[in-house]
């Protein structure tokens, strides 16, 4: 259980990644944009992969009739997030501290990573809901209306997950750097879960003595 | 005049027997190599050249950059020529880079450019180029590929051994053409002997912004200084200055100052001079000079008039200058990467004189002197000659190096190319030109380092080169391939103006700091508007102030009232993409300069003088965007003794 513990303790850090990495990445790219235009989606703010590229990328939606790229203080996501994230790191490194001192088991492990994926596919949810009324919520004065071939008016969502041809750009969106370190800390949660699943019945013959000395 | 005559005679009758010759050999090698030929210039669509070549424009007064081996051309860059292009020397900010002590120069003949060096390498900092005609010297940004600073050049005239830089950029080095009264005064021209001068000036550079300073002028004897080159190597801190008209004719040049067998190339050992001046040597002149400094975040130019410059005579700074007798006229003056040969190209002869750095300090070492000019003393030819090269060509002019103990000289009269080896002399291969080249260019060829790759040889006549357009056409340019034993003609281009000279350089050194956009934040423009809120129109008496921002795919603002004839209106107009390549234009109706071009984050000013009352349009002339031609506006001019108040808008009805 005590190595369980600590892989408990240890992959809940890795969702500290977020504060410093891109959740997401969203890349646009056209026959005159050689060098893709791009946005990092933090969990505190969208940012331009390269500097002015958010500018750049509103310059262009601003013809289909797409509202501008959110600040951070136009969207609760980005100031709740971060609280959401610190409040599960910290759950779950106490979680893996109590499992240490034998407070808690395994189970534990488990119910903090099932509740990590619930908010992870909540947070999903809401995302793929923003870029849903981004790319569909048009100002009716747009400067240029298109229609699909079958006359209704197109909208502009970038995908989730992958690529898609939008007009004259190709938009790939795809997971970035921040979240492959969360995912890597969820997995650690799941080995957590595992090792002390297994170790559930095994005799702790050291424990009793250390114990002793920590108390 | 007889003598002369018959010279020209036979000079003709060769030229026409060589051109002859050539013709013949060039059909017969031409099929077997075209292929390869091709291979060796196609680039690809989306690929980029191997190498930047600065080409000068001559009496268009401009830089063109264009690419090897590709031969494309990138970008005319405006110098000392107004450039309605862009608005250069047409706009508030860049009149005063064309300020002089003549007042407004809209032009002048732009010569030789040198790009910056680093322990005599090529370091991509800068390039520097004069103007000949009211002498200047200009600095260009490499970064921006803007012209930055010009500076006149005082008590010089037809500033044509110029602008060749020390091999640490220590130095910007610009001679005189014409020797000239120094003062400037009123005297019979035939007086010229011994009373005219000819002022070699040094300017130095400031390493960190490149800012440039007349040090000192070197008031030489009245010949004509031709063309330079720096010492490098064991002969850094030497300069090399060819001469013509030793004879100091005034009239008939052409036949007057080719009477001397031997004209003189100057050595200078600038260090000696400069600590001269450094410990309070030279005297100070009156005089009146321009210095245009561009700042690229104010993005104006100011001129500042200066009064006074130090002047040095040579004969005061003993062991400092020496004349080393050079054959005929000499007009190239080359020095190898090793710094230790100096190559005099006697422009009426046939053969090129090679004399030895080393042979040169043994002889001023043992005073072994020939008599002196005006006090400067005169080497003996025999002492100070390495060697003769006998090409066989007629009229060589220019030589440059392939870093491969190999050089490349120019003949314009018999238009050829001549490769030879230092050392041995021979000649190793010739290949001819299409016609009549002046100089030529390997990347680096002036320096201790060069890309030894291609060869550019500018032309300066094309005739059947390209379709024909009527009299007047551009020139032509040639490049070999010269990475082989034999040269191998891979193509032929036109350029712009009259390339005398060019500098080249790996894509590499420069590609990859070449400035995309200017950024907004750090606009420094009196009155650029960082925000389209902050857009506004001001009056102060009859000027009219208008602060407008663009951005796709309109003008902010871009209806504007209450102006009146006989105001002068200021259009500021900031460009607030920032986005790589996305200029804006702007242009009026009635606009007695030029249009604007405007680059991202950059803020130009354009005055306009509305003569007539009525609603008149303004529109961007550049393609910006899917909505270009939307982006316009208008300017509602009323009588001058209208009441109508200023106001201005931007979508509203």
């Amino acid at each position: 259980m005590k190595k369980a513990s600590i892989i408990m303790m240890v992959g809940p850090l890795f969702l500290m990644g977020l504060y410093v990495f891109p959740l997401w990445t969203i890349m646009l790219g056209a026959p005159q944009y050689p060098d893709p235009l791009g946005m990092n989606i933090h969990i505190d703010g969208i940012q331009g992969v390269n500097e002015f590229d958010i500018q750049n990328i509103d310059g262009l939606n601003h013809y289909i009739g797409m509202k501008t790229l959110p600040k951070p203080e136009e969207m609760w996501e980005f100031s709740t997030f971060p609280l959401v994230i610190g409040i599960m790191i910290g759950l779950g490194v106490l979680i893996g501290l109590l499992g240490f001192f034998k407070k808690v088991n395994y189970k534990w492990f488990i119910g903090w990573f099932i509740f990590m994926s619930i908010l992870g596919v909540l947070g999903m949810y809401d995302f793929n809901a923003w870029m849903v009324d981004y790319g569909t919520n048009l100002d009716p004065n747009a400067i240029m209306k298109l229609a699909n071939p079958d006359g209704t008016p197109m909208t502009y969502k970038p995908p989730l997950f992958g690529h898609t041809k939008m007009l004259n750009f190709d938009v790939t969106s795809l997971p970035a750097t921040g979240a492959w370190l969360m995912f890597t800390g969820m997995l650690l949660t799941i080995v957590a879960s595992v090792v002390g699943w297994r170790n559930r019945k095994a005799p702790h013959v050291k424990n009793p003595v250390k114990s002793q000395h920590h108390e | 005049m007889k003598k002369s005559n018959y010279f020209f005679v036979t000079v003709l009758a060769l030229s026409l027997i060589m051109s002859g010759c050539q013709q013949g050999t060039n059909k017969s090698s031409n099929g077997a190599l075209a292929s390869s030929a091709a291979e060796k210039v196609y680039v690809a669509p989306g690929e980029q050249d191997e190498f930047y070549a600065f080409l000068s424009g001559g009496y268009s007064g401009n830089l063109t950059v264009y690419g090897l081996p590709s031969g494309r051309m990138f970008k005319e860059i405006p110098v000392f020529s107004q450039f309605p292009t862009s608005g250069y020397g047409y706009s508030e900010e860049t009149k005063p880079m064309l300020n002089t002590s003549h007042g407004f120069i809209p032009w002048d003949d732009l010569h030789h450019p040198d790009i910056s060096q680093t322990n005599g390498e090529l370091d991509g900092r800068w390039i520097f180029v004069n103007g000949n005609n009211t002498p200047r010297i200009a600095r260009i940004s490499l970064a921006t590929f803007e012209t930055e600073e010009i500076i006149e050049i005082p008590n010089s005239a037809g500033n044509h051994s110029s602008a060749f830089i020390t091999e640490n950029t220590e130095y910007v080095i610009a001679g005189t053409r014409f020797a000239v009264p120094v003062p400037q005064r009123d005297m019979p021209i035939n007086e010229y002997k011994g009373n005219f001068k000819g002022a070699l000036s040094f300017i130095s550079v400031d390493q960190e912004s490149g800012r440039l300073d007349l040090k000192f002028q070197i008031m030489m004897p009245g010949f004509n200084y031709d063309l330079s080159h720096p010492g490098r190597g064991a002969s850094h801190g030497w300069h090399f200055f060819s001469t013509y008209n030793t004879e100091e004719a005034n009239s008939l040049m052409e036949v007057n100052s080719s009477q001397n067998d031997k004209d003189f190339i100057a050595a200078i050992n600038w260090k000696k001079f400069e600590e001269y001046v450094n410990n309070g040597g030279g005297s100070k002149m009156a005089t009146n000079y321009a210095h245009n400094v561009y700042d690229d975040r104010t993005h104006t130019g100011t001129s500042t008039m200066v009064k006074e410059v130090v002047t040095v005579d040579p004969t005061q700074v003993p062991g400092a200058v020496f004349f080393l007798p050079t054959p005929k006229s000499p007009h190239g003056c080359d020095v190898d990467p090793s710094g230790e040969y100096i190559i005099g190209a006697g422009k009426l002869s046939a053969d090129l004189t090679i004399h030895s750095f080393t042979k040169m300090l043994e002889a001023i070492e043992n005073e072994k002197f020939d008599g002196e000019a005006y006090g400067i003393p005169i080497l003996k030819y025999e002492d100070v000659m390495a060697g003769v090269v006998k090409s066989g060509g007629l009229g060589p002019l220019h030589t440059e190096f392939d870093g491969k103990g190999n050089a490349y000289t120019t003949f314009f009269i018999s238009s050829e190319v001549v490769k030879w080896e230092l050392g041995t002399w021979e000649v190793i291969d010739r290949k001819p030109t299409y016609y009549s080249v002046g100089h030529l260019m390997i990347p680096g060829g002036n320096s201790r380092k060069p890309f030894g790759k291609y060869v550019v040889a500018m032309n300066k006549i094309t005739k059947d080169r390209y379709l024909p357009t009527g009299p007047e056409m551009e020139h032509s340019a040639q490049i070999y391939d010269i990475s082989g034993e034999k040269m191998q003609l891979l193509y032929d281009f036109p350029t712009h103006g009259e390339p005398h000279y060019a500098a080249g350089c790996p894509a590499e050194l420069l590609a990859s700091k070449s400035q995309k956009i200017y950024r907004l934040d750090e606009n420094e423009h009196p009155y650029a508007v960082a925000n389209p809120s902050e857009a506004r129109v001001e009056r102060d008496g009859n000027e009219v102030h208008i602060y407008m921002s663009t951005i796709r795919s309109h003008f902010t603002p871009d209806n504007i009232e209450g102006v009146k004839v006989g105001d002068k209106v200021y259009f500021h107009i900031t460009n607030h993409e920032q986005d790589f390549d996305v200029p804006h234009g702007f242009s009026i109706i009635g606009q007695n300069t030029s249009e604007l071009l405007i680059m991202p984050g950059q803020t130009k000013s354009s005055l306009w003088e509305p003569k007539q009352v009525g609603v008149w349009p303004f529109y961007c002339t550049d393609f910006c965007s899917a909505l270009h031609q939307e982006m316009q506006g208008y300017v509602r001019v009323s009588p001058a003794s209208s009441n109508i108040e200023l106001s201005w808008s931007l979508g509203e009805d």
